[in-house]
């Protein structure tokens, strides 16, 4: 069982920030989400886009930002729970909580804050009537351990970084790579692109641009061969091991929607007359996943909820203490790993 | 001044709205002012396909930029008269302009 002070939902900013505020009231936290890295969307779907309405930054790459949250955040060394969901919640006696993950990670904390965004990045998978039947039996959305296509014959589709990243990587370890695309243009970066191109040529990936995986067929329940329509040539019959459709991922709202949580449009309803609290006592929900009168989906509005949120959260864990807030520019940052960031003390000196 | 847009959902219900020309609004954002069923997952990068639509009057649109068109060749759903609604700013040519989302994915 992981024991924390305050446990968050979701690694983006807002759940980031969180950290660092908590840890300015000597508050632990730990951090599940769903994506593999830290970030949210800003790390998962627009890592290289500029964004202008960041405080104090005329111009900040969305990757950048959750780079410097993460050093902000070091000294208050948060744990990660990463590519793992939350999928149950329960109130134990003493009146914290247990969250279990699907994988079935236990954390318990007095205090849930669920920085959820738009909720949890599920695979997009491409709509083949069968492909569901297929399932882990030929079939992944989503590369866990790459040895499992150890010599296997390996079809992937997509256009995007994760499915030229992949065809790259798996054409040393899989005996067939075929790559399929609706177009001869990719979306990935330049150099993947490239090295696609020269991995083709030396026959090492199979590139099949101008096309789509239509139809799967098995053997034995088991993946056997998949139907791949071409623009031009037609339908294209190919034996293969596994399908591996890499088509991005969609947020859903997911199991956070079954917690007993007021939910309206998708969101979470919170008291913003105060500290974003939910209809549940203990459970906060901040950043682009709540719901209130002139909410704006902002990362500003997140990092600003977490602050309120974390105060109340400490009244909540200590309700005999009374807490003073203190500026960072009067007390510093005295981290859980020995650091301490203060201000440089002036020097005096006499004249004369 | 404002256009008419027929938008309809996807449980193929028309909705008849009205979108002003004069607040550097799109698409996307005109279906979620609605309360229509559109996620706008990335805000309007054409980086999630969330607002794919299908353009059913004969409007001339704005040309698709490369983005739209490399986002359009990685969705689901995808048919000759489908768009981005991120992508299509509101203009007074659009006046009239019939639309039907794509099914989410």
């Amino acid at each position: 069982m992981i024991k924390t002070d305050i446990l968050i939902i979701g690694a983006g900013p807002t759940g980031l920030f969180t950290v660092f505020e908590a840890g300015l009231l000597k508050l632990k936290t730990h951090l599940i989400d769903a994506l593999p890295q830290p970030g949210g969307q800003c790390s998962e779907i627009y890592p290289k886009k500029p964004i202008y309405d960041i405080p104090g930054f005329p111009e900040i790459m969305a990757g950048q930002l959750v780079d410097n949250l993460m050093e902000q955040i070091k000294p208050f060394e948060p744990g990660f729970t990463l590519g793992d969901r939350a999928e149950t919640i329960e109130k134990l006696e003493d009146g914290t909580f247990v969250v279990t993950t699907l994988r079935g990670v236990k954390h318990q904390a007095p205090v849930v804050a669920i920085a959820g965004g738009l909720g949890s990045f599920e695979p997009r998978k491409p709509p083949i009537p069968n492909i569901a039947d297929f399932e882990d039996k030929g079939v992944a959305y989503i590369i866990r351990d790459p040895e499992v296509y150890r010599d296997k014959k390996v079809v992937i589709a997509g256009g995007g970084d994760s499915a030229l990243d992949w065809a790259i990587f798996l054409s040393d370890v899989a005996s067939e790579v075929t790559l399929v695309h609706r177009r001869k243009e990719f979306r990935g970066a330049l150099d993947s692109v490239e090295k696609v191109e020269e991995l083709s040529k030396v026959g090492k990936i199979n590139l099949v641009t101008d096309a789509e995986v239509k139809e799967l067929h098995g053997v034995d329940g088991q993946l056997a061969s998949v139907g791949i329509v071409h623009k031009e040539k037609g339908e294209i019959k190919m034996e293969i091991d596994n399908f591996i459709p890499l088509f991005g991922l969609s947020p859903k709202l997911g199991p956070i929607g079954n917690w007993g949580l007021e939910i309206e449009k998708n969101a979470i309803k919170v008291d913003n007359s105060y500290d974003y609290q939910t209809n549940i006592p203990g459970i906060y929900a901040i950043g682009d996943v709540n719901t209130y009168k002139g909410k704006l989906k902002l990362i500003l509005s997140g990092f600003h909820e977490a602050a309120i949120m974390c105060q109340s959260a400490y009244q909540r864990i200590f309700p005999d203490k009374k807490y003073v807030m203190k500026y960072t520019t009067v007390g510093g940052v005295t981290g859980f790993d020995g650091s301490k960031k203060e201000a440089k003390k002036e020097v005096v000196k006499a004249i004369g | 001044m404002d256009v008419t847009i027929k938008i309809k959902d996807r449980e193929g219900v028309v909705h008849e709205v009205q979108a002003p020309t004069d607040m550097a609004m799109n698409l996307m954002e005109v279906c979620k002012a609605y309360e229509l069923p559109v996620e706008g997952t990335c805000g309007g990068m054409a980086m999630c396909a969330s607002c794919q639509c299908y353009v059913t009057s004969d409007h001339q649109l704005p040309e698709m930029g490369d983005d739209e068109d490399l986002m359009l060749a990685e969705a689901f759903y995808v048919e000759d008269n489908s768009r981005l609604g991120c992508q299509i700013p509101i203009t007074p040519e659009l006046d009239g302009l019939e639309i039907e989302l794509a099914p989410e994915s």
